[in-house]
């Protein structure tokens, strides 16, 4: 019989699927699919929207930042969301690729709230009037951009490097509290920004010719944020593969040649 | 199109963004991929490098 969620048999099967060389295998042999899917959906997707999407009556053609925009918003919720699950992992069952992975996502995951608010910015500027107001929606999702920015920074700032991947994990999780708020401002609060168009509970409210590209559009990016994930991920664990070997290398030498080789963590 | 130049700046970050994320993963994994090779023989005949 399986065991249920948070027995130690939970605990060893993730840690089964944690393997390192497990993983570099794994990865190996989907990356290359999830690449090519994610450049042909993301391609479909805005060529669509720009192209052959009709224009909104109201907005005109400048609904079509909307392709952009909302995948964007959508990932910079979830892959705080995905970093948050990294946490739990890395603190709870002490996972090793939760680590490397939430390290990984941190950059990836600011440099998509960075590309849903400079969209924002620029479909603001023409059916606004502004470029940026201080509404509820867009002053949490700034604070999403700055928890990411944290958690960079923080994972970066000790010498200890499990002393930094603890500490970024436990602001990912206190930062989880900025999620539902980002969600549900627009209802909470009387804001600029409109009210979710697309609900796991109810039907769309936009048309079926705007919502096939946004959707696809939005699975292609997902698929683009998980592709670069995997491929930094696979690159942390080579690089720490690597300097184990050197150090390894340098302590049975005796030398301190190995270690000026050490390859620097990227960003 | 009056709003063009805001659409193309838009479609232009959407498209720049995840590209040169994606460039830089795959730099960086076949640097490590040629360094872990050059200094271990064994990780280039598993396939892991």
């Amino acid at each position: 019989m399986r065991s249920a969620v948070g027995t130690p048999q939970t605990g060893r099967s993730l840690h089964r699927f944690a393997n390192p060389g497990q993983f570099l295998r794994l990865s190996g042999a989907v990356l290359p699919w999830l690449t090519a899917g994610a450049i042909a959906l993301t391609a479909l997707g805005l060529g669509w929207g720009l192209f052959f999407a009709p224009a909104d009556w109201q907005q005109g053609d400048a609904v079509r930042i909307m392709y952009v925009h909302v995948p964007a918003a959508w990932l910079a919720s979830s892959g705080y969301l995905a970093l948050a699950v990294c946490s739990v992992l890395s603190l709870v069952w002490r996972h090793p690729l939760a680590d490397l992975a939430a390290v990984e996502i941190g950059p990836v995951g600011a440099g998509f709230t960075a590309l849903c608010l400079a969209t924002g910015s620029l479909w603001g500027k023409p059916m606004w009037g502004a470029w940026w107001v201080w509404d509820a929606r867009l002053t949490s999702v700034l604070v999403l951009f700055f928890l990411y920015l944290g958690h960079v920074a923080l994972v970066r700032a000790f010498d200890d490097p499990t002393r930094g991947y603890r500490a970024g994990a436990i602001l990912a999780l206190v930062g989880v509290v900025n999620l539902p708020i980002i969600k549900f401002s627009v209802d909470w609060w009387n804001t600029l920004h409109q009210p979710a168009s697309i609900t796991l509970t109810g039907a769309p409210t936009m048309a079926l010719s705007m919502l096939w590209p946004l959707l696809i559009a939005a699975i292609g990016y997902m698929l683009a944020f998980a592709a670069i994930v995997i491929a930094r991920t696979r690159a942390a664990v080579l690089e720490r593969r690597i300097r184990s070997l050197l150090m390894a290398r340098a302590a049975s030498d005796g030398g301190e040649a190995a270690t000026s080789m050490l390859p620097q963590e990227g960003v | 199109m009056t709003h063009l130049p805001f659409i193309v700046a838009s479609y232009a970050l959407g498209v720049a963004i995840p590209i040169g994320f994606g460039l830089a993963a795959f730099l960086r994994m076949g640097r490590a991929r040629r360094r872990l090779a050059a200094i271990d023989p064994r990780a280039r005949r598993g396939g892991l490098a």
